[in-house]
């Protein structure tokens, strides 16, 4: 199985490789990476026929990267990405309590919002965030 | 090979290759089915003999408008789905508008017929053969779109293949308004569509073998 997963992880990096030129780098990079690797492993585990694999829920694949130390840095440069999408009243709030650990006292120091609109503008901020990551 | 091994030798660009730029690919793929798809027609089925005349009408431009913006939206899902992470968005609902215009023209015209003329709106005289034709001129750029997509990376193969084939049909049909005499909307709306269905139908169940890489 090791070999398996080594084997996986070539082809994956070939694949990237190979078909640099579908990334449109107005997408997050993470997304399109993730997309071939999982294409690559739903086509590996199709062509081994393993029936229980197939069966099985996708989402626990997401271990097979997710040991991978590069992955925050990814995680961050798309999560910046998608900030960038925010107002700016729900932008700060979210960097300065979620991003550098500030308490909302201080993140409303620093940005001159009074505290109850700080935390209004994390929760907008959250929701809007979480429904561009699911796309809608 | 080991990985590192192979990340290397991927970075440094030994074993490099010039590579054709797959989106042009495409795009050629697309022109030649379509100059494919259009000799077709005039070779096969003649080009209609009152296109002079037909043209002035608005009924064409509704039928031409229908089809080519099934084609034009198409394109795009062709596009975003040979892309990997790229979300379809709104082009899947973006594609019913044109059908649902088609279909509330198609409703106009059938309320404001006789009852004993609905029949005729509906099935013209030349319904039995438009969808099989509308197939037909679609195969060139049916299998032109299939072959450049697999350059591409489409990720979700059954769809990739059903929206090459619905683009295909949609320029099939584009090409066939130049041959067909039928100019009622309620015709349009079901068998036009239906000439497209096919081949979308066909890119579903070829598209997981072909397009896969």
């Amino acid at each position: 199985m090791p070999a398996d997963v080594e084997d996986l992880v070539q082809e994956s990096l070939l694949a990237i490789h190979n078909k640099r030129y579908t990334f449109d780098p107005s997408q997050p990079l993470g997304a399109w990476v993730y997309a071939i690797a999982n294409y690559k492993l739903v086509d590996f585990l199709r062509r081994r026929g393993i029936r229980e694999s197939l069966n099985e829920s996708l989402e626990n694949i997401g271990e097979l990267f997710s040991h991978s130390n590069v992955e925050a840095a990814e995680a961050r440069r798309d999560i910046m990405k998608l900030l960038d999408q925010l107002p700016e009243k729900q932008r700060m709030p979210i960097v300065h309590t979620k991003l550098e650990g500030l308490s909302v006292e201080e993140a409303a120091e620093k940005t001159g919002m009074s505290e109850s609109a700080i935390k209004v503008g994390v929760h907008r901020g959250l929701k809007k965030l979480a429904s561009l990551v699911s796309g809608r | 090979m080991k990985t590192d091994d192979l990340i290397t030798m991927l970075a440094t660009g030994s074993g490099q290759e010039s590579i054709v730029n797959p989106w042009r690919n495409l795009m050629l793929a697309i022109g030649f089915g379509t100059i494919g798809s259009t000799f077709l027609m005039v070779k096969a089925i003649p080009i209609n003999p009152a296109l002079g005349t037909v043209m002035q009408l608005l009924e064409f431009w509704e039928k031409l408008g229908f089809a080519a913006s099934i084609a034009a939206i198409s394109l795009l899902l062709v596009i975003r789905l040979s892309q990997p992470g790229v979300r379809v968005g709104k082009a899947l609902p973006a594609l019913m508008a044109p059908i649902l215009a088609i279909w509330v023209l198609a409703g106009i015209a059938f309320a404001g017929a006789e009852p004993g003329q609905r029949a005729a709106l509906f099935f013209g005289n030349t319904w039995k053969v438009c969808p099989f034709l509308i197939t037909m001129l679609a195969s060139p750029v049916f299998v032109a779109s299939l072959w450049a997509m697999r350059d591409l990376a489409p990720t979700r193969l059954r769809v990739a293949g059903a929206a090459a084939g619905l683009f295909s049909g949609a320029v099939g049909a584009v090409v066939y308004c130049f041959h067909c005499p039928e100019l009622d909307a309620p015709f349009i709306a079901f068998w036009y569509l239906l000439g497209m269905l096919i081949p979308a139908l066909a890119g579903a169940v070829v598209g997981p073998k072909l397009l896969r890489w």
